[in-house]
């Protein structure tokens, strides 16, 4: 399992193995949100459910995650180096644009949803699925970057 | 959309020449981490102009003995 840490022989960058943990921590936290919600379903109406807690839970957890699951992982395997150097700060701008773009053709959704006055139950589930995906898509894109070449 | 650099380079070939300069040692030199090194030298990351200097300087030899490019290697210039 810790091969996915090591490029080659050398350890993963401090700053590509941010990248797992914020991917691994959005993905998973969004999966246990959808799991929440939907047992949830059963019984009540999906757009009665109250959903705010469980929301702002998961995003909570997402933040966590991220913060706890780089510090477990700087204490397994320790990087060589915590400064980010000009081919992470390239791979960066890169994946935030990817993310730009993204977010910029998702939020059209939520704003389409406001426009015909949806409940806000679909507008703020809407905004945290555009937010999720751009979190996805960019780091994706970085993690290629790093792997595959930039 | 991700493609690796048509840039290719001899730095795997100049550390060795160079007292076997380790990947770490001239990743110091340049100011970068070992694994932007790793990329470089995989080409898997072409470097800016400046960090392709800087790489050229800690072997002390010209930039085109460091990197080259398939449409003007010395061989095509001829």
């Amino acid at each position: 399992m810790s091969r996915i840490l090591y490029i080659g022989s050398a350890v993963m960058s401090y700053e590509e193995k941010g990248q797992w943990v914020y991917l691994a921590a959005t993905t998973t936290a969004y999966g246990a949100y959808l799991v929440l919600m939907l047992g949830r379903a059963g019984t009540t109406p999906l757009a009665e459910i109250e959903y705010q807690p469980i929301l702002l839970l998961t995003i909570g957890a997402a933040i966590a995650g991220s913060i706890i699951g780089r510090m477990a992982i700087e204490i397994v395997r320790p990087s060589e180096s915590y400064r980010e150097d000009v081919r992470d700060r390239d791979i960066g701008r890169f994946g935030e644009y990817v993310a730009g773009m993204v977010i910029g053709i998702g939020m059209v959704g939520p704003f389409i949803l406001a426009l015909i006055g949806a409940d806000h139950f679909w507008i703020a589930n809407a905004i945290y699925l555009v937010f999720v995906v751009q979190a996805v898509a960019g780091t994706v894109i970085k993690l290629l970057a790093y792997r595959r070449g930039f | 959309m991700v493609r690796p650099t048509r840039v290719t380079n001899d730095i795997r070939r100049l550390r060795f020449a160079h007292g076997e300069m380790t990947q770490a040692e001239l990743a110091e030199r340049v100011g970068v981490t070992r694994q932007t090194i790793i990329a470089i030298e995989q080409g898997r990351y072409s470097p800016s102009l400046e960090m392709a200097f800087q790489i050229a300087s800690a072997f002390s030899v010209p930039l085109d003995d460091v990197f080259q490019y398939p449409a003007t290697t010395k061989e095509n210039a001829r």
